[in-house]
């Protein structure tokens, strides 16, 4: 009750403050009037009298003072009063300002953007219900599973997602999902659009409510269904269909086969991964149609599935793990698949099912980008810091012109605590107007970042929304910098002897260290500061400066990547081979394009094949057989991309099915699996989990390649003929050549498609924008630690120039009177360089030992370089002497310019 | 020996002042008369303490007070004891007597 009263008085107070401050007056002015009649009555003059009264009191105006400071309203009514002095004070200096506003607000803006996109990749959790009690279950460490594995999240075959769904106990819902893409185009030009298999319990187990319409259920996933619903997310039936409500029971086609859309998702679902979206979901028992031959429905090798499930009440993940545990070995032992060798078998037999938190979902985003962000936001800070330290220092200048003032103020009463309160209230002005408007900035820098990431063919979304987090961040930012820049020049200021500041004139009084020496130790740590951020800069630049010349073996310019896929004419194995082999005819004999082949795995593209090599013709398997990469290439492949064949010969027309089997190696292969220089001629053979194949005859030596990564070191691969594969693709990847305009190129490759048979899906992609799109998180790293880095340096800089500048003028009595004694020109330049040289080398000397505790954080992020890469530091560390020396050369000139005799006259 | 408000114990004025209003409301002048009277001298209220305490005690609901004409015909604000007022006065008589009582004892145990 206490407290809602003083709220309401308070209040009062504040609206009706010249009625209670007359009130105030004539109940003090009655006191007296009753204290001097009744000292009247004891004897006194009636001036006597109220004399006695007002000394009693001790001043109406203290009392007055003393009842204010009880009441709450008074300190927000001075706070508001020191709030408008420190906006006017702003005013007056626009520049100081402005420039303190702009750099608070990129430091502020940077770090929120950053912590944005942590939070929203990182910590936030799925926007389901009650997300605390959704598990992923997977095989604790799936290492050393063989088979096919084509989802960013295969953690499970189907067999196994059946047995489990069948024998789990902790879980009350669960389901299986796998992202996907689907062609949405119904006949035409390929339209994908980023698509979902979840199984029946999907949107159950998630506690979802369609908005419009009804979710996919159980009976919509009933095994060898051929067809059914669809459920589309909100921003797919925003853009597709304009939010159209009549959408339910329309139907929608699905890489050419008929859908029914059944419902519309809630508009911040965005599925279970975070970074990505979905536009349809379909039923998991629909996947056997739609890939036909391709599915992975009956696969016991075939690793497409991730799972997920809400834990019944009193379930723990510890206790849900156990009951996975104890089931794996019976389930492993009956979904065990029929092609392992003795070797796969036996990892398989081992693996154990487990339960893992996923309360924010999964995210391959995450593991890649995690690091850096956090990295990242360490270097904005720093770069914050940086800049606080700018503004303490300007505020410390600002304090010391104002020592007077300060003095002054004291010297008729003022408290210093009050005067620190008015000091700060422009220091929290300055610090508020930034974080307001780095929030602002931050929201589209990170909006900025996500898109740097995204590219058409691997889009991402990242839900960017402003919580409490990201506010509680940002808030907290300002605070931290306000107190960082104006504690300290606060209490400096007031920390003067009142009589001191007003005796000494700017006459004859010498520059006291003490209160100098602050200034000095923000610029040396700004310096030490911005060479780290320097460093780091340069260390990103490099290691992406030797990503992208790295040896790759082949060339990457002026080739395109075109996928033709012709599943849609159900072909057997050796009318696939004439057909591919039809299409690459066609294409290379389209005018200007120079050289043409196909291959099953494009280097770089992500996709990789792995099998063991058995040498010999005979010997039978052992536990240590070597594994090699593999690629079926067709004639001309290594000619295409400039790959030099060292020895032997290339494929050709003649290597068909039915001839002798052949394959060429690269250098690696020749030397890790033969041990010898010269390989042409050996034989060996090939283990696909337990199918043996060949005997091969190795035909040809090429130089080594990249092959999935470019940071991996050479692999042994192993090219075998693409008209021999007992297993080919019913698409063709044909890498083209051409010095056609790329335009023309597409129409004419087009074209010839159409003449092998109309109506075929044809895409392209560079091949260069392929293996660019492979370094984006380098480039990030690369632009955006240049970008603090030359912040940073800049800052300190303009620091270094400041108390520089600041020095000089200080010391001008000085200077003056060393000219007046003889000194020349180059003797007054050297004493200000020799205190700025000072100040770097001590700045410079920290700098080093920080920057190489700090940058081991970067070290699994780079390429080709050590984290204490001795060039980098000797280049950072010279950079930024050479700006900084440039700097303080302006005031050193400047200085020795001075007139001596104005010098000395104008104190 | 006179006690000024400045070395009174921290809260013993607001008890003082609650107490004096217990009887019958008061203006400033009166309730600092009042407590020098009851304290035989000992205590001497200062204006500078007494009426930021006013203002306190009526902030926390514990005092009210209505302008009305005194004596001698001259506008005068009096303070009188709230409901909450007269609680609080029971519960701080009761500890500080508690607490008298304890110190007594051990000052007495002491010599």
């Amino acid at each position: 009750m206490g407290l809602w009263t003083n709220l309401f008085a308070g209040l009062c107070g504040l609206f009706r403050k010249r009625q209670a401050e007359q009130e105030l007056e004539d109940e003090l002015r009655d006191f007296l009037e009753k204290s001097a009649a009744e000292k009247m009555r004891a004897g006194m003059t009636r001036e006597e009298a109220h004399r006695a009264a007002r000394l009693e009191m001790g001043g109406i105006e203290a009392v007055k003072e003393n009842v204010r400071s009880a009441s709450w309203e008074t300190h927000l009514e001075s706070l508001w009063s020191d709030l408008r002095f420190g906006a006017r004070l702003l005013r007056f200096n626009p520049v100081f300002a402005g420039a303190a506003i702009l750099s608070l607000a990129l430091g502020i803006g940077a770090n929120t953007a950053i912590f944005q996109l942590l939070d929203a990749v990182r910590l936030r959790t799925l926007p389901v219900k009650n997300p605390q009690e959704i598990a992923r279950i997977s095989i604790d460490n799936r290492h050393g599973a063989s088979g096919d594995f084509t989802s960013r999240y295969s953690d499970l075959t189907y067999p196994m997602w059946v047995e489990i769904h069948a024998q789990q106990q902790a879980f009350s819902n669960l389901f299986a999902w796998s992202p996907t893409q689907f062609n949405i185009a119904p006949s035409g030009e390929v339209h994908n659009v980023q698509g979902l298999w979840v199984s029946g319990e999907f949107f159950q187990t998630l506690g979802l409510e369609p908005i419009l319409g009804r979710f996919l259920n159980s009976t919509d996933d009933t095994p060898g269904c051929a067809t059914g619903g669809a459920a589309i997310s909100y921003s797919f039936w925003q853009h597709q269909y304009g939010g159209d409500r009549s959408v339910i029971g329309r139907a929608l086609t699905l890489n050419r086969r008929p859908f029914e859309i059944v419902g519309v998702t809630p508009a911040d679902f965005y599925g279970v991964e975070v970074g990505r979206y979905f536009d349809v979901a379909v039923p998991l028992c629909t996947e056997a149609a739609i890939m036909g031959e391709d599915s992975q429905m009956k696969s016991r090798s075939g690793w497409w599935l991730a799972s997920m499930g809400r834990l019944k009440p009193g379930w723990t993940i510890e206790r849900a793990s156990v009951q996975l545990q104890a089931i794996s070995p019976a389930l492993f032992e009956d979904t065990l698949p029929t092609d392992y060798n003795p070797d796969n078998t036996k990892h398989f037999l081992s693996f154990k099912l487990g339960a893992f938190s996923a309360d924010s979902g999964v995210s391959d985003l995450r593991k890649d980008y995690e690091q850096p962000l956090w990295l990242l936001l360490a270097l904005a800070a720093l770069v914050l810091l940086i800049a606080s330290a700018n503004l303490a220092n300007l505020m410390l200048a600002r304090a010391s012109a104002r020592e007077k003032e300060m003095g002054l103020r004291m010297a008729v009463g003022a408290s210093r605590g009050r005067l620190i309160r008015q000091l700060l209230a422009e220091s929290l002005l300055l610090a508020a107007i930034g974080a307001v408007l780095g929030a602002l900035l931050a929201h589209n820098l990170s909006q900025l970042l996500v898109a740097s990431l995204s590219t058409p063919h691997d889009p991402l979304f990242v839900e960017l929304g402003t919580d409490w987090r990201v506010f509680g961040f940002t808030a907290g930012l300002a605070v931290l910098t306000c107190v960082f820049f104006g504690l300290a020049p606060a209490v400096r200021a007031t920390s003067v002897a009142p009589g001191v500041v007003l005796k000494e004139g700017s006459r004859g009084t010498t520059e006291g260290h003490g209160r100098f020496g602050l200034r000095r130790i923000l610029v040396v740590s700004q310096i030490a500061l911005s060479l780290t951020l320097l460093v780091g800069a340069l260390l990103f630049a490099r290691s992406l400066a030797k990503l992208t010349s790295v040896e790759t073996g082949f060339r990457q310019t002026g080739i395109l990547v075109t996928d033709i896929d012709f599943s849609s004419l159900k072909l057997s194995n050796e009318r696939r081979i004439s057909f591919g082999h039809e299409l690459l005819s066609r294409i290379r004999a389209i005018p200007g394009v120079d050289n043409a082949a196909t291959a099953e795995t494009v280097p770089l593209s992500g996709n990789e094949e792995f099998h063991d090599i058995l040498p010999g013709i005979s010997d039978p398997p052992t536990e240590q057989n070597p594994a090699s990469a593999f690629n079926h290439v067709s004639p001309g492949f290594f000619e295409t991309l400039q790959t030099p064949l060292l020895a032997g010969r290339d494929f050709n027309d003649h290597d068909v099915a039915g001839s002798p089997l052949v394959a060429i190696v690269n250098e690696s292969w020749a030397r890790k699996i033969l041990k010898t220089s010269n390989p042409v001629g050996v034989m060996f053979r090939v283990r696909r989990l337990s199918k043996i194949s060949g005997p091969f005859e190795i035909v040809g030596l090429v130089k080594d390649t990249k092959y999935g990564d470019l940071r991996e070191e050479p692999l042994e691969i192993v090219y075998l003929a693409l008209q021999q594969d007992p297993h080919a693709n019913q698409d063709s990847q044909i890498l083209i050549h051409s010095s056609l305009p790329l335009p023309e190129l597409t129409s004419a490759v087009k074209e010839a498609a159409d003449s092998a048979h109309s109506g075929l899906d044809v895409s392209f992609l560079s091949f260069r924008t392929m293996i660019e799109n492979g370094l984006m998180r380098d480039r990030l790293m690369a632009k955006l630690s240049g970008f603090f880095g030359v912040l940073a340096v800049l800052l300190a800089v303009i620091g270094l120039y400041g108390v520089i500048s600041y020095m000089v003028a200080r010391r001008r009595n000085e200077i003056g009177i060393r000219m007046s004694l003889g000194a020349d020109r180059r003797s007054i330049i050297a004493l200000v360089l020799r205190e700025s040289l000072w100040l770097l080398s001590i700045g410079l000397t920290l700098g080093i030992a920080f920057s190489l505790a700090a940058s081991r954080a970067a070290a699994s992020l780079l390429f080709g370089l050590k984290p204490h890469d001795v060039a980098t530091l000797v280049m950072a560390t010279a950079i930024l002497a050479v700006i900084a020396l440039a700097a303080s050369y302006i005031p050193a000139i400047r200085a020795s310019q001075l007139d001596p005799m104005d010098a000395l006259r104008n104190e | 020996m006179t006690v000024t408000s400045a070395t009174l114990v921290q809260g013993t004025l607001d008890m003082l002042i609650l107490k004096t209003l217990a009887l019958e409301p008061l203006h400033g002048w009166g309730i600092s008369q009042r407590i020098q009277q009851l304290s035989h001298g000992v205590f001497e209220v200062n204006p500078g303490s007494l009426f930021p305490a006013f203002r306190r005690l009526e902030r926390a609901g514990l005092i009210e007070c209505e302008w009305q004409t005194s004596e001698n015909n001259r506008r005068a604000k009096y303070y009188s004891l709230t409901k909450a007022g007269r609680q609080k006065l029971r519960s701080e008589t009761k500890e500080w007597e508690r607490q008298a009582a304890a110190i007594a004892r051990i000052l007495q145990t002491a010599s």
